[in-house]
C-alpha cells in the first residue's frame, strides 16, 4: 500500500490554487509579458535614438540580423565557448570526482577547494584571470612562462576567445565536479565489489560501472551547463567587450551591443527571439529529462 | 565506491610484502594528485587574497608569496569608493529577493507536495520552463518597462528581477525537500487536531528547517552573484557588488591590490556559505534530479 | 459504546476502483482485523475510516452518526502509523500531548494525563527522550500512548507491527491483546500478515481488490471459507487445491474423482452445483471442481487415496513439512516430527472427507453440511465465563 495517496481533503483542488496563485501568476507576468514584447519588439522599427522612425517593420530586423556577418560570428562564438566550456568541464569533472572519491589524507578541504570557483562572483573571476593571471607583462602565466624561458603568451589579443573559454570553464568545472562526485557517493557499494569479484580493474569499473551510473548526472550537467552557458555575459563585458573585433562577441553579447549601445531594440529583439528559440531546443531535452525523474 | 582502494583484499592477496608497499604508494601519489589538482584549481583564488594584502607596487611585481601584508588597499577601497554601500545594496538584494521567494514559494511547494493534483507535474516543469528563457531574450523589454515606471537603478528593481528568476529553483528545491518529509507525521498531525496552519508551524517548518535554509542560502549566492541584470539595469545608486567590480575593468589605472581587496571582501561570504551548504545546492541546481 | 457502520463504501483514484462497495459493520468493544495482500484496499478503507482519505461514495458512521464531513481530529478516532509516525522534533512527552496541546488543554493536565498513560505502557523513563533516541519497540509503544491519550473511541491501527523484528512482534501482538482488554476500547487493526489477524481477532474482514471476501471469526474463516480466496489465503502454509471430477451429487455430499483415480465424497451441499449444471449435461462438460484440503489435514495412509514422490522436506523438529510431487502439482504435508522418510520416496496419504472444501468453478465454496464446532468462537470466547459475563 505505498501507491501515491491522493489529498484526504474534498476541496484540495481549490486549496492547491490558492496556494500556488502567487507563484504561478507572478511566474506567468514574467515570462509571458516580456516575451510577448520581445516577440512585438521585433516586428516594429523601434530605435531609441531615432524617435521619429516606427511601425511595422515585418520581418526587416530579422532580415537585417540573418544577413549580418556579425550575428552569423557571434553565433560560432557562442557554439565555440559552450562546445569547449562543456567538453572541458564534463570530461575533467568526471575525472575529477573520481580522484576526489578517493579517499586521501586532507581530501575534505581538498574538495572545498576545488569546488570554491563556482561561488566566486562572474566579475571578480573573470578581472582575477584577466590582470593577475593572463595579464601579459605582469601576470602569474607570463611570469610562469618567462621562468621556463618561453615567450609570454599576450593572452586578450593573441588567443581572446580562448581566454575566454578558459576563465568560463574554470568557473564551472567546480559545479561539474560537485554534481558528479555528488552522484557518485550514491554508487552501490556491492555493485563494486560484485565486479571486483567478478574481476573487474580500477579501470574495468570505470567504464562498466562508475561511467554508467553517472550517465543521467553527466546529462543533467550538460543541459544546466548549456543552459546558463549560451548567454555568458559578465565575462566578456568586463574582460574583452567582445573584442577584438568581434572575436569574443557571443548572441548575449551582440543583443546588448545592440539593444544599450545602438539603442536599435527591433533589432536586439529579434535577436533575443533567436536566442530563446536556441535555448528552447536545449531546454525541451532538459525538461524531458527532469521529467521522468518526477515519475520515481 | 572509490575505485582504486587502496587496500583491497583482492590486492593483498596477490602478494603478501610488495602489495602492502605499492599500496602505501598510491596513496602518497593519489595524495599528491589530489593536493595539487586542488590547489592549482584554487590558486587564482588563492592569489586573489594574497594580492589584496599587498601595495599596489608589490601586486604588480614579479609574482611573490614572501611580502609584508598591509591593511592599505582595504582602507583605501572603503574610503575612495564607498565599497559599504555596494556590499550593503548586494546585501538588501539578495536578502531581499530570498525572503520574497521563500515568502511566495512556500505555500506553493506545501501545495504540490501535499495536495497534489493532476496538473501539479505540469505546473512544476512549467516553472522549470521559465528559467530556461535566456535573459538577454527578455532584456530589451524589462529594460523599457523599468525606465518607464521608474525602477532602473533601485533596488527595489533588483529584488523583483532576483526574486523572479529564483523563483522556480526555490520552489523546486523546497518541493523535494518537503517531498523527503515522511506523510505519515502530518497525517499524525492532523488526526491529533492540527489545522492547516498549525501542521505547518509546528510540524513541517521546525522539521524541513534545514532544507529551507539550505533553500534560502542557494538563492543568497545565486543573487550574489547575479551579474547579467545588475550590469544592465542598475549605474550608481543601487549597483551591488558585482557592477562595482566590474568597474575595476576599465583601462584607466591597474589596482590590482584594490581590485584584489574588494573582491575578496565580495566574495568571502558566499565561498563560506556555498561551502556550508554545497551537499543541498547538489539538489536545487539540478532540480532534484541528482541528489 | 463505539460502533462503526460503512454503507457501500468505494473509493477511486483517477479511474482507477480501489474500494468497490464495502458494507461493514463493526460492533462495540470489537477487535476487527482486516487482512488481505498488499494492495486490497485495506489500508486505504482504515484512512478513509479515520477521515484521512474522503470516500467516493458511501458512508461512515460512528455511534450512529454519519462521519463524512467531519475532519479526521473529530471522529473520535486515534491512529497507530505503520511508520509511527511520532514528531521527531519532539520529546516522547511532547509526542504524547501533542494533541492535548492543540487542544488547549493547560500544561499541569496534560502532564498529569501523559504521566497516566506512560505508566499503562512502562515509557515514565522515557519521557523526555526524542524519538531518535528510542528502539522500535519503544517507539511502537509511544506511538500506541499518542493514541491512548486521546482517548478515542475507535483505535485504527495500520500494520503496527510490521517494522519490528520477528521475537518482538510476537511480544507486541500480546500487548495489544492485554491493552484491548485493559482499554475495553473498540480497535481495528489492518495487517497482510494472516497469524495476526488469527490471533488478535475477534472478526477478521478479508479483502481482495476492493471488495469484502468474507468477514467472520478466525475460526469460521478457518473451517468454512467461502471462497477459493479465503481459502487460500487464511492458514500457514497454503491449502493444497485439487482439480477433481464431479462424479454424482446427493443428500451425504458430492463425489468426486481425485487425481490419481481415488473417489471420495465431501460432505457439502451440492444444491449451487445442481443449479449450476442440468442433469442431461454429458460428464465432459460438468463444471470444473477443485478439492481443497489443508497441508495439517493430510494425513500419511498406506491405503490413502493420493500418492506421490517427496521432492523437498523440511524438518522443523516437532513438525516436518513434506513437498511431494503429483504430476503438476506440489503438494504439502504437514507430518509429525519424527517421520524417517527421505527425498525421492514415494509415499501414499489421504485425508478425512469432512476436512476437505470443494470449490465452485467461480471460486465459491460448497457450504458444509455440518459447521465446525468452534467455527462460532471469538476471541471473547476464550476467556473464562466470568469474563465473559462481565464484557456482556
Amino acid at each position: 500500500m505505498t501507491k501515491t495517496r491522493a489529498s484526504g481533503r474534498t476541496v484540495g483542488g481549490l486549496r492547491t490554487l490558492s496556494l500556488q496563485a502567487p507563484a504561478v501568476t507572478l511566474l506567468l507576468l514574467w515570462m509571458i509579458i516580456p516575451l510577448g514584447m520581445t516577440i512585438w519588439f521585433s516586428f516594429q522599427y523601434y530605435n531609441l535614438l531615432m524617435p521619429g522612425m516606427s511601425g511595422f517593420a515585418g520581418v526587416e530586423n530579422y532580415e537585417y540580423l540573418l544577413t549580418d556577418p556579425a550575428l552569423w560570428k557571434a553565433m560560432g562564438n557562442t557554439l565555440l565557448l559552450v562546445g569547449w566550456v562543456l567538453a572541458i568541464t564534463v570530461v575533467g569533472g568526471t575525472l575529477l570526482a573520481v580522484l576526489f572519491q578517493q579517499d586521501f589524507a586532507g581530501r575534505g578541504i581538498a574538495r572545498v577547494l576545488a569546488i570554491s570557483p563556482f561561488f566566486v562572483m562572474p566579475t571578480v573571476s573573470a578581472l582575477v584571470w584577466k590582470n593577475m593571471m593572463m595579464h601579459p607583462s605582469n601576470g602569474v602565466l607570463a611570469w610562469l612562462a618567462n621562468s621556463l624561458g618561453l615567450p609570454a603568451v599576450d593572452w586578450f589579443s593573441a588567443l581572446p576567445l580562448t581566454s575566454i573559454v578558459i576563465i568560463v570553464a574554470w568557473q564551472w568545472l567546480p559545479f561539474a565536479l560537485l554534481i558528479l562526485l555528488t552522484a557518485m557517493q550514491s554508487l552501490d557499494e556491492d555493485q563494486v565489489e560484485a565486479a571486483r569479484m567478478d574481476g573487474a580493474g580500477p579501470i574495468a569499473i570505470f567504464f562498466f560501472i562508475t561511467l554508467p551510473h553517472l550517465k543521467r548526472a553527466i546529462s543533467v550537467v550538460i543541459m544546466i551547463e548549456m543552459i546558463f552557458l549560451l548567454t555568458i555575459f559578465a565575462e566578456i563585458f568586463v574582460t574583452t567587450s567582445g573584442g577584438p573585433g568581434l572575436a569574443t562577441t557571443n548572441l548575449a553579447y551582440l543583443i546588448y551591443m545592440r539593444a544599450l549601445l545602438d539603442f536599435d531594440v527591433g533589432v536586439a529583439s529579434a535577436g533575443g527571439v533567436i536566442a530563446i528559440i536556441l535555448a528552447n531546443i536545449v531546454a525541451i531535452f532538459l525538461v524531458r529529462m527532469v521529467a521522468k525523474n518526477l515519475e520515481d | 565506491m572509490s575505485l582504486l582502494r587502496s587496500t583491497t583484499p583482492a590486492q593483498n592477496a596477490s602478494g603478501v610484502g610488495t602489495a602492502r608497499g605499492s599500496a602505501g604508494m598510491k596513496t602518497l601519489v593519489i595524495t599528491l594528485v589530489g593536493w595539487s589538482v586542488a590547489l592549482v584549481i584554487f590558486f587564482p583564488i588563492l592569489w586573489m587574497i594574497l594580492t589584496g594584502f599587498k601595495t599596489e607596487s608589490a601586486a604588480i611585481a614579479d609574482p611573490s608569496f614572501i611580502f609584508t601584508p598591509t591593511l592599505e588597499s582595504y582602507e583605501a577601497v572603503q574610503a575612495r569608493s564607498g565599497y559599504a554601500r555596494f556590499a550593503l545594496n548586494s546585501v538588501a538584494v539578495a536578502f531581499g529577493s530570498t525572503f520574497l521567494a521563500l515568502l511566495i514559494a512556500i505555500p506553493s511547494a506545501y501545495a504540490m507536495a501535499f495536495l497534489p493534483t493532476k496538473r501539479t507535474k505540469g505546473t512544476l516543469l512549467w516553472m522549470l520552463s521559465t528559467k530556461m528563457l535566456p535573459p538577454v531574450g527578455v532584456l530589451v523589454p524589462i529594460y523599457l518597462i523599468f525606465r518607464d515606471v521608474g525602477l532602473l537603478d533601485t533596488r527595489t528593481g533588483l529584488i523583483i528581477i532576483y526574486t523572479l528568476m529564483n523563483l522556480p529553483i526555490v520552489v523546486w528545491m523546497l518541493y523535494t525537500f518537503f517531498k523527503d518529509m515522511p506523510k505519515d507525521i502530518l497525517e499524525a498531525g492532523r488526526m491529533d487536531g492540527a489545522s492547516t496552519l498549525q501542521e505547518v508551524f509546528f510540524l513541517l517548518l521546525p522539521l524541513t528547517l534545514p532544507g529551507i535554509a539550505s533553500t534560502g542560502l542557494l538563492s543568497v549566492i545565486l543573487s550574489w552573484n547575479e551579474a547579467f541584470w545588475s550590469l544592465n539595469l542598475t549605474s550608481s545608486k543601487a549597483a551591488p557588488l558585482t557592477a562595482y567590480i566590474a568597474s575595476f575593468s576599465s583601462p584607466e589605472g591597474l589596482f590590482w591590490a584594490k581590485l584584489s581587496a574588494a573582491s575578496t571582501m565580495a566574495i568571502a561570504p558566499i565561498l563560506i556559505l556555498g561551502w556550508m551548504t554545497q551537499k543541498q545546492m547538489v539538489r536545487g541546481l539540478t532540480f532534484g534530479a541528482v541528489k | 459504546m463505539a460502533t462503526l457502520q460503512l454503507n457501500n463504501i468505494t473509493k477511486h483514484f483517477g479511474d482507477t476502483a480501489v474500494i468497490k462497495g464495502i458494507d461493514l459493520e463493526v460492533n462495540d468493544r470489537e477487535f476487527v482485523v482486516f487482512v488481505g495482500p498488499s494492495g486490497c484496499g485495506k489500508s486505504t478503507l482504515m484512512r478513509i475510516i479515520a477521515g484521512l482519505e474522503s470516500a467516493t461514495d458511501g458512508d461512515i458512521v460512528i455511534d450512529g452518526q454519519r462521519m463524512n464531513d467531519v475532519g479526521p481530529a473529530d471522529r473520535g478516532l486515534a491512529m497507530v502509523f505503520q511508520s509511527y509516525a511520532l514528531y521527531p522534533h519532539m520529546t516522547v512527552e511532547g509526542n504524547m500531548g501533542f494533541s492535548m496541546r492543540l487542544a488547549g488543554v493547560p500544561k499541569e493536565e496534560r502532564r498529569a494525563k501523559v504521566l497516566e498513560t506512560a505508566k499503562i505502557l512502562q515509557l515514565e523513563p522515557l519521557l523526555d527522550r526524542k524519538p531518535k533516541a528510542l528502539s522500535g519497540g519503544q517507539r511502537q509503544r509511544v506511538a500506541i500512548g499518542r493514541a491512548i491519550v486521546r482517548n478515542p473511541s475507535i483505535f485504527l491501527f495500520d500494520e503496527p507491527l510490521s517494522n519490528l523484528d520477528a521475537a518482538l512482534r510476537v511480544q507486541m501482538r500480546i500487548e495489544l491483546a492485554r491493552l484491548h482488554e485493559k482499554l475495553n476500547a473498540t480497535m481495528i487493526y489492518v495487517t497482510h500478515d494472516q497469524i495476526e489477524a488469527m490471533t488478535m481477532a475477534d472478526k477478521i474482514v478479508v479483502l481482495h481488490d476492493g471488495v469484502v471476501e468474507q468477514v467472520g471469526s478466525p475460526m469460521a474463516l478457518y473451517h468454512h471459507p467461502a471462497n477459493r480466496f479465503v481459502a487460500g489465503f487464511i492458514g500457514s502454509p497454503k491449502m493444497n487445491f485439487f482439480d477433481v471430477e464431479l462424479i454424482s451429487t446427493s443428500p451425504e455430499g458430492v463425489q468426486v474423482r481425485l487425481p490419481g483415480g481415488g473417489e471420495c465424497t465431501v460432505p457439502v451441499n451440492a444444491q449451487a452445483l445442481e443449479n449450476a449444471s442440468s442433469e442431461n449435461t454429458p460428464i465432459e462438460s460438468q463444471p470444473a471442481l477443485e478439492l481443497g484440503i489443508r497441508p495439517e489435514h493430510l494425513v500419511l495412509d498406506e491405503a490413502g487415496a493420493l500418492s506421490g514422490q517427496i521432492e523437498v522436506l523440511e524438518r522443523l523438529g516437532g513438525q516436518t513439512s513434506l513437498y511431494v510431487r503429483m504430476g503438476d502439482l506440489l503438494v504439502t504435508l504437514m507430518t509429525d516430527g519424527d517421520v524417517a522418510y527421505r527425498v525421492h520416496e514415494t509415499i501414499r496419504f489421504g485425508f478425512a472427507p469432512e476436512r476437505a472444501h470443494l470449490f465452485a468453478a467461480d471460486g465459491r465454496a460448497l457450504p458444509s453440511l455440518a459447521q465446525h464446532p468452534l467455527a462460532g468462537l471469538t476471541r471473547h470466547d476464550n476467556r473464562t465465563s466470568g469474563d465473559a459475563e462481565a464484557l456482556a
